[in-house]
């Protein structure tokens, strides 16, 4: 009687020890979508505040004035501009969002407009916080 | 054999909604760019920056219809769009059901107090008030005869 040792048909393959690699997952097209997730929900907490300090204009101009000193302390003018920053990339990855959807090859380019769409950031975020450099400065000089 | 099922796949109703509410960030979001754009270039870019924000310069900007319309648009289009992106998230993140209708139910009151106060705010905003402290009114409110 003949016993055969079972054949091995396929060769083990170690499990990735990182996540491996899609065409979704570690890019351009996974860390627009993290940052239009963090940047959103950044922007409607700021915004429920926004709204009821400036409801305060309803009850007396000194009380207004008060709460909007608080906006002008550099800490509160630093708060200012990565607000700015993350509605500036909110604002240009959501018109990405817009062209991959309804432009017929925008699905082909998402990936070269995501960097695009970092390079108008660079460039908007450059001119403003300069800007608001100046006026914080300005502020705490007097 | 590929199985193929006749349209509609979802109940008709439901798919409209979640239709009509994709086509909502969309179509707010290109209109919330131009408003917002423009509220923090006038507000922080322009004149001296946020230094010049009080009572005056809102005072000044909200005796023009222009910008009563431009904040109220800004108000109602930025909270349902920021309220919608909130549920899309706790539909993805809270799968308990309790929690998640609880979160959504705490998102709409919100939202809908917030439009509601921010609306009668710009409507019924008076520039030259009565009880303001000296100095703290827009200058136009001098000529004014109380």
């Amino acid at each position: 009687m003949v016993t055969l040792k079972p054949e091995r048909a396929t060769t083990r393959i170690p499990l990735p020890k990182a996540p491996a690699g899609t065409v979704y997952r570690g890019h351009e097209g996974m860390w627009s979508w993290v940052l239009h997730r963090i940047t959103g929900v950044a922007i409607f907490f700021f915004l429920l505040v926004h709204v009821l300090d400036t409801a305060l204009v309803r009850i007396s101009p000194q009380t207004y004035n008060g709460v909007i000193a608080t906006y002008k302390n550099p800490i509160m003018g630093l708060g200012e501009l990565f607000l700015v920053a993350a509605i500036v990339f909110h604002a240009f990855n959501g018109l990405r969002i817009i062209l991959i959807d309804f432009w017929s090859v925008g699905t082909k380019h998402q990936r070269a407009m995501f960097w695009i769409v970092i390079a108008l950031w660079i460039i908007t975020m450059a001119g403003f916080a300069p800007r608001q450099l100046m006026v914080i400065i300005s502020e705490v000089s007097g | 054999m590929a199985t193929t099922f006749d349209a509609p796949r979802t109940s008709a109703r439901r798919g409209n909604v979640e239709k009509w509410g994709w086509i909502y960030m969309r179509a707010s979001g290109v209109v919330l760019v131009v408003l917002i754009f423009g509220h923090l270039f006038i507000n922080l870019v322009a004149g001296e920056g946020v230094k010049q924000v009080d009572f005056a310069f809102i005072a000044g900007k909200w005796a023009s219809p222009f910008w009563q319309v431009w904040d109220g648009a800004m108000l109602w289009l930025a909270l349902i769009h920021g309220g919608n992106g909130m549920r899309t998230i706790t539909n993805d993140y809270v799968s308990n059901p309790t929690a998640n209708r609880l979160l959504k139910g705490a998102i709409l009151v919100a939202v809908a107090l917030l439009i509601l106060l921010g609306t009668l705010v710009i409507t019924t905003f008076d520039p030259c008030p009565p009880n303001a402290a000296p100095g703290t009114l827009p200058s136009f409110c001098s000529a004014l005869t109380r």
